[in-house]
């Protein structure tokens, strides 16, 4: 490239290498940024590098999710079809259903009475279905699952659109503060001492904001969330246990996790956040994704490009033409400072570019694409 | 005349990455032009407006954060669900934010546990903050002529603001049932409209196009479709239609290159026809998304790509030109 050649080079990202070692990826970034295409894209290289796959996604659109034969929402992870498996790979995709997974998780660590109790509970409806953190739970939850089976080699994990990539780490966290809270302990508490001992047993303090509680949400309500959680009890252990036991498998040798990016000033800074975060909780990154990365392999600089187009007719097609060079060189130059931004604040993180598309993909074609990019043919393609 | 001179609330919603703040901030600064009193808010605790606006983190308290062209003010507010529920307890029910049982609730958690179980009750907190400040009065008439909400994106905008649903299975009756009544009332009253924020992209066309029959469905007033990032066209319809089906007349681009003072080998000229066919293949690709809005049948505002990264003078032209369109 003539016009921006780059100056602090990042360690480049080996997927391949990722894509034959790793037993599980996890691909993170804020929304919008690509990460279902990546995920996917990472997965289909992976079978097709002779890797028995599942990807596991979360929200895809719903042209890929076809082109994947994901028809429907029923969390068993379903073989891709047209998938080269002749170096002895396979793909497997599925859609997490977010409640399901939950209701799994209840029929299996309560008594058969209580479960029952728990899943008719309108507040268990409305954690298990949009508990903001409910989603990274189970996405957590399945991952373990489908990696327990021991039908995979490789298990490739979209996470959900949040907000911020973090939330993603944080939700496991969440759940078990939540279900430890002193919240639950006091809504216990008449449950479990009833009548006058329950009265002898909480302080006046307790009177005044149960009975400001009650005020504020109503009885009946403070009675079906005090019913839910009294259920919800008898399943603690086994919940908890299980959290950490996902949250630990993250750490294991064997998973990496792959932060995804736009070339855009929020995506790169949620990067960052994330490239921190994992380093904090000591997490293996594996690297920087950066998707619809614009360049110009011709030889003209924004400036020259514009100098020409003004000795022209606007009219004229090779005026247009300049211009349009113009802009997309300008464009790969910011995108290039705003990469740069964050590689001299991370150094060490292997990066790898993945080339724009005109449109979106949704084939397993448009997929092979992307992950030949991943592999670093876009790098290749274009001057140093 | 404004497409929305009785709406008092709007809410703007789009796909991540869309500019969905940017346009909100672009809109508020309209509607306050030539004198009036605009009040901007954010509920997702991003700070997504102090960094536009280039002032320091908001705290949850109306402050303004610009002037309106012609004179007008822009307040703006970052509503925080604890904050809100404070709020709520202090107008409703005369407890103190400082008093023994709003402390003791928060010392608890119960905040974070309530919006934990329930995150239909943090909605109905949140929106019904936003509410509060549009039907607010004063001496002279409402505190504010308008209230632009810059809201969570589009594929979970119908459950944030259909509320009363999402609590009506948790309370039949009671307080919250009253209040999320009340909030969705105004919602759902011609007082209120929800713009949609898109760029010319497969996906978010998609799911601008989805929002607009979800919002429908549920009897939320939908209002504009705001297009942001908008490529000025460069080359000559007869060219870009020759471009689209991928041909390109090199002959007379190799001439013009040359006329322009270049020297025109093959392989530039090659390489510049490529890149040209490219952006005709993305032109095609925005004009299918472009008719497929056309569809909603909703009135459409476009707004232009930005040579840098929006700043405030960036917002200034975009509010003059959602002005100059009629949205404001």
């Amino acid at each position: 490239m003539s016009t921006a050649p780059r100056p602090t080079a990042a360690p480049r990202l080996d997927v391949d290498e990722q894509l034959r070692s790793a037993k599980i990826l996890v691909c993170c970034g804020s929304g919008g940024v690509g990460k279902t295409t990546t995920a996917a894209a990472l997965a289909l290289r992976a079978a097709e590098n002779g890797r028995r796959t599942v990807v596991l996604t979360i929200d895809p659109a719903r042209r890929l999710a076809q082109s994947m034969g994901l028809t429907e929402l029923d969390n068993t992870p379903r073989a891709v079809v047209g998938v080269d498996t002749s170096k002895g790979g396979s793909l497997d995709a599925m859609m997490l259903d977010m409640k399901r997974t939950f209701d799994e998780i209840v029929v299996t660590h309560a008594e058969p009475s209580k479960a029952e109790s728990i899943l008719a509970n309108p507040f268990y409806q409305a954690l298990s279905s949009s508990f903001a953190g409910t989603q990274e739970y189970m996405a957590m939850e399945k991952l373990g699952q489908l990696q327990a089976t021991g039908d995979y080699d490789l298990v490739v994990v979209d996470t959900p659109p949040t907000r911020s990539a973090l939330d993603f780490l944080d939700a496991p966290q969440r759940l078990t503060t939540f279900l430890d809270g002193r919240m639950i302990k006091i809504l216990l508490a008449p449950a479990k001492a009833s009548g006058k001992a329950y009265l002898k047993v909480v302080s006046a303090g307790f009177n005044v904001f149960t009975g400001v509680l009650t005020k504020i949400i109503g009885a009946s309500v403070l009675q079906d969330v005090s019913q839910f959680v009294a259920a919800l009890e008898t399943m603690f252990g086994g919940f908890r246990e299980r959290a950490q036991a996902t949250y630990d498998l993250l750490k294991a040798p064997g998973t990496a996790f792959v932060v995804v990016a736009a070339p855009e000033r929020d995506a790169l800074r949620e990067a960052a956040y994330f490239v921190e975060r994992l380093a904090e909780e000591q997490m293996p990154l594996a690297g920087l994704v950066v998707n619809r990365v614009h360049r110009s392999s011709v030889e003209l600089s924004a400036e020259r490009s514009l100098a020409a187009a003004e000795q022209l007719d606007d009219t004229a097609l090779a005026s247009a033409v300049l211009r349009l060079h113009a802009d997309r060189v300008r464009l790969a130059a910011r995108e290039q400072r705003l990469e740069e931004r964050f590689t001299s604040a991370h150094p060490g993180v292997p990066v790898v570019e993945v080339a724009a598309q005109p449109g979106d993909v949704h084939d397993l074609a448009g997929l092979r694409a992307v992950g030949a990019d991943l592999a670093g043919g876009f790098a290749a393609a274009r001057p140093a | 005349m404004s497409d929305f001179a009785d709406v008092r609330l709007h809410v703007v919603t789009g796909k991540g990455g869309t500019g969905k703040t940017t346009v909100a901030a672009a809109l508020a600064l309209a509607l306050a032009s030539g004198g009036k009193r605009v009040l901007l808010t954010e509920v997702e605790g991003r700070q997504g407006i102090a960094q536009l606006f280039d002032c320091p983190p908001l705290p949850y308290e109306e402050r303004k954060v610009a002037v309106a062209p012609g004179g007008g003010d822009v307040y703006a507010l970052a509503i925080d669900p604890e904050m809100a529920l404070l709020d709520y307890l202090h107008m409703f029910y005369k407890l103190s934010p400082t008093g023994i049982p709003a402390r003791t609730l928060r010392r608890m958690g119960a905040i974070d546990f309530a919006t934990t179980i329930a995150p239909g009750l943090r909605d109905v907190l949140l929106t019904g903050k936003v509410k509060e400040a549009v039907v607010r009065k004063d001496k002279s008439g409402w505190a504010y002529d308008a209230v632009v909400l810059d809201a969570p994106p589009t594929g979970r905008i119908t459950r944030f603001l259909n509320i009363s649903h999402e609590v009506s299975g948790l309370a039949k009756v009671g307080p919250i049932k009253n209040q999320s009544d009340s909030v969705m009332a105004v919602l759902r009253s011609p007082q209120t409209a929800v713009h949609l924020v898109t760029l010319l992209e497969e996906m978010p066309v998609q799911e601008t196009i989805d929002g607009v029959n979800e919002l429908t469905s549920v009897d939320l007033p939908v209002g504009g479709v705001v297009v942001n990032a908008v490529r000025e066209p460069l080359l000559q319809p007869a060219d870009l239609a020759a471009a689209e089906q991928g041909s390109i007349d090199s002959a007379a681009l190799a001439a013009g290159l040359k006329e322009a003072g270049l020297d025109a080998p093959a392989a530039l000229v090659q390489a510049l026809a490529a890149e040209t066919l490219e952006h005709a293949a993305r032109v095609a690709l925005e004009e299918r998304g472009r008719d497929a809005l056309a569809g909603l049948s909703r009135p459409s505002y476009e707004l232009p790509l930005l040579a840098h990264q929006v700043d405030l003078g960036g917002l200034y032209a975009l509010a003059a030109s959602l002005c100059e369109q009629g949205m404001a």
